[in-house]
């Protein structure tokens, strides 16, 4: 076991380094705008006098590892600065400010939520259909299921989230079409006012784990302990849940795992389409009004659970599968 | 009565349905094998299957519009929809058909094993290649046109609010959406394209290099592919385009072309990863080492040696490559930092006319337009998708 601690702390070294770097890529890559964040704020309004005293506030004046740091330091420390736009209204006399980390925060919390519903629905679907396309493996079902995930997994989220909201909140009624969500709302109204996106999103992750689950279970049917199980005469659908499904849990775990790390990009559209307050709508937001300190919190938001995420696909694949305990 | 309840009547008289479906069957053949070795479950499928092409059948024909006089929205995109799948269908088939009596014997040889949805694909792109290629020619109006009626609902019928000149009716400012649509193929499309085609370019002759030269070299390349492809590529693109944004208005270049570059050079990490991975088990072979005792030099070893042997792999990889830069492409125009107008493009179309969905219940022809546009997006990605899965699944050799 001290050996499978021994990788799972190499595996969290190997994240964190990366997540530095990629700390290093966005703070550069920031950077490389033109002119002044200074200026930029204050557009119209700026005087020398204002503009010094904005670069003051900001740390401009310092070089570019100092700055670095601190922001690096104030990342760990949740402290995530203000933004520009909160900068801006207090600048023009606008009373107090919200930093960053107060924006983002129930935000974080409200894309979370729409996530965890998701992966609720989505998850055990996908298991399911999937050990049933692989039951009813080569019949209509099959091939239907076949053109419908291959279908839904490469249109865009935007079109899944039209249909859906052609169907199941113009024509018929059944959910809202905007999730104006907010706090204090009971959990009931806030599942229902949710429902759409997460369906969206569930058709499209739903679709790539089936097709892993049933190609994990199709792969090892040809395996002789299941010849045998078969020979027994153990009907099919205890072949496959009794014996196939055990050993095919590394790629699905793997794959679901990998599927919620997607989640993450793929509710950006999905929070636009539907107005969801999540984190994504602010990132994008902010990206129009080019506000950079947000910009910059929710890319390292975004990459860090990306990263997390693969981190516990990897981990998990490792723990699932002793021969891949002692690598040659 | 709700909906609930409602459902589990229904469920209940398909489990009854079933069973009494295999008893009958039983019975009626007498203990044919078929019947007689049926699991429940698979009799339960054959009795939902036979439900839903009832319900179907019994939908597609219900009356267009309610006595009320408005229209039954809901059967008249049921109609759309399986007319759409018959066309496809049929279109398919001929297509395939053609495709095994003209042409070579190596081409109809391939087309004898293609199953429908591969065929399918293959027309798609024919046709989406002939619209972008010609988009000039077929499109009545220009894409920038603004024409005298502005919001013209589609369909052609004046009563609705439609004209017989704009099809498809016209957007907010008065440019018919028809004509934006083909000139979206060449915009969208042609764009896409580009961008993997250069995202091959950058990712494949780095990896072959990488492959051949290893050492330091690979080790660099390599790590840092490895963190380009920790930020999740959506969100990586979005942040390189608002400091792009600000660049494009300071040099005065057009944004499109930052976005081409950013997002060709965020895929070609993962054409990167490939196409190292296939030179990894191509050089180690004895024509490279021939090769490279001949003296040839490093160009030759890529490109005359390694590319010819790596290209089956990297030709699907295309296909699907493509299918991803075209939806992040279509993700950042919809959330209105990709293509910028006036240059007509389907992600913007349809943020832009995405209220019209509003309309469906009273006029269903209003929301047409962005679910086409939308639709266009969709068909095109999922044929290249039949195409590529047909592929692997030729290559891998998959029988069960």
């Amino acid at each position: 076991m001290s050996s499978l601690l021994r990788i799972i702390l190499h595996r969290l070294g190997l994240g964190l380094v990366t997540l530095f770097v990629v700390s290093i890529v966005i703070f550069v890559a920031v950077n490389l705008l033109p002119g002044d964040f200074a200026e930029a704020i204050l557009g119209q309004g700026a005087t020398p006098e204002s503009v010094a005293k904005i670069r003051e506030d900001l740390g401009l004046d310092q070089g570019m590892v100092v700055r670095y740091f601190q922001w690096l330091s104030g990342m760990l420390t949740l402290d995530l600065g203000t933004s520009f736009a909160q900068l801006n209204f207090a600048n023009f006399g606008g009373a107090g400010t919200v930093t960053v980390a107060d924006q983002i925060a129930p935000r974080l919390a409200n894309t979370l939520f729409l996530a965890s519903v998701t992966a609720c629905i989505a998850v055990p679907l996908a298991v399911t259909l999937g050990i049933l396309a692989a039951l009813y493996r080569n019949t209509a079902f099959d091939r239907a299921a076949n053109i419908f995930t291959l279908s839904s997994i490469s249109s865009p989220e935007f079109f899944m989230a039209y249909v859906l909201i052609l169907f199941l909140a113009v024509l018929n009624p059944i959910f809202p079409s905007l999730s104006n969500i907010f706090e204090g709302m009971a959990f009931s109204e806030r599942l229902e006012k949710s429902m759409l996106p997460a369906l969206t999103l569930t058709l499209v992750v739903t679709a790539h784990m089936m097709r892993m689950t049933r190609a994990a279970i199709i792969n090892l049917l040809a395996s002789p302990y299941i010849e045998m199980a078969r020979l027994k005469g153990l009907s099919p659908m205890r072949v496959i849940v009794k014996h196939a499904l055990p050993n095919a849990l590394a790629p699905i775990i793997n794959v679901i795992a990998l599927n919620l790390a997607y989640l993450i990009t793929g509710v950006v559209v999905v929070e636009v389409v539907f107005v969801y307050p999540g984190i994504g709508q602010l990132f994008v937001d902010s990206v129009k009004i080019r506000d950079i300190p947000v910009v910059q919190a929710c890319c390292l938001i975004f990459a860090a659970a990306y990263i997390l995420l693969n981190l516990t696909a990897d981990i998990l694949s490792i723990v699932s599968n002793p021969r891949l305990r002692h690598p040659k | 009565m709700n909906g609930f309840t409602v459902a589990a009547i229904i469920l209940v008289a398909l489990c009854v349905g079933a069973y009494i479906f295999r008893f009958v069957g039983q019975k009626v053949t007498n203990d044919a094998p078929k019947f007689r070795d049926m699991g429940y479950g698979e009799a339960f499928g054959f009795v939902l299957g036979a439900a839903l092409l009832i319900w179907a059948v019994w939908y597609y024909f219900q009356p267009k519009t309610l006595d009320t006089g408005v229209p039954n929205a809901g059967v008249v995109f049921f109609r759309w929809a399986v007319q759409g799948l018959i066309i496809a269908s049929i279109a398919a088939y001929l297509f395939r058909l053609l495709g095994r009596t003209v042409g070579t014997a190596g081409t109809r040889k391939l087309f004898r094993s293609m199953p429908l949805t591969a065929s399918f694909g293959i027309l798609v792109i024919i046709l989406y290649s002939f619209l972008a290629i010609f988009a000039g020619a077929i499109a009545p109006y220009g894409q920038a046109e603004i024409l005298g009626a502005a919001n013209v609902v589609a369909g052609g019928d004046p009563a609705l609010g439609g004209n017989p000149e704009y099809p498809l009716g016209t957007d907010q400012i008065g440019r018919d959406i028809l004509s934006r649509l083909i000139y979206g193929a060449q915009n969208t499309v042609g764009i896409a394209f580009i961008t993997t085609c250069l995202a091959f370019f950058i990712g494949g002759s780095l990896g072959f290099l990488a492959a051949t030269l290893q050492g330091w070299l690979d080790q660099l390349l390599s790590r840092g592919v490895d963190v380009l492809m920790a930020i999740p590529s959506l969100i990586f693109a979005l942040l390189l385009m608002t400091i792009a944004s600000v660049w494009a208005n300071e040099l005065g270049v057009p944004l499109t072309i930052f976005m081409i570059l950013i997002i060709a050079m965020i895929d070609s990490t993962r054409v990167y990863r490939l196409a190292r991975a296939v030179g990894l088990n191509i050089v180690v072979m004895d024509y490279i080492e021939a090769a490279k005792l001949r003296g040839e030099g490093l160009g030759y070893l890529v490109f005359k040696e390694i590319l010819p042997n790596a290209m089956a792999p990297l030709l699907a990889e295309f296909g699907l490559r493509f299918c991803f830069v075209f939806l992040t492409i279509a993700a950042l125009s919809f959330l209105g930092v990709g293509i910028q107008p006036p240059l007509a493009d389907w992600g913007t179309m349809v943020r832009d006319l995405a209220p019209f969905i509003n309309f469906a219940a009273f006029a269903p022809t209003a929301a047409v337009a962005p679910l086409l546009a939308a639709g266009a997006i969709a068909l095109l990605t999922v044929g290249v998708n039949f195409v590529v899965d047909w592929m692997l699944h030729k290559s891998s050799g998959l029988k069960e």
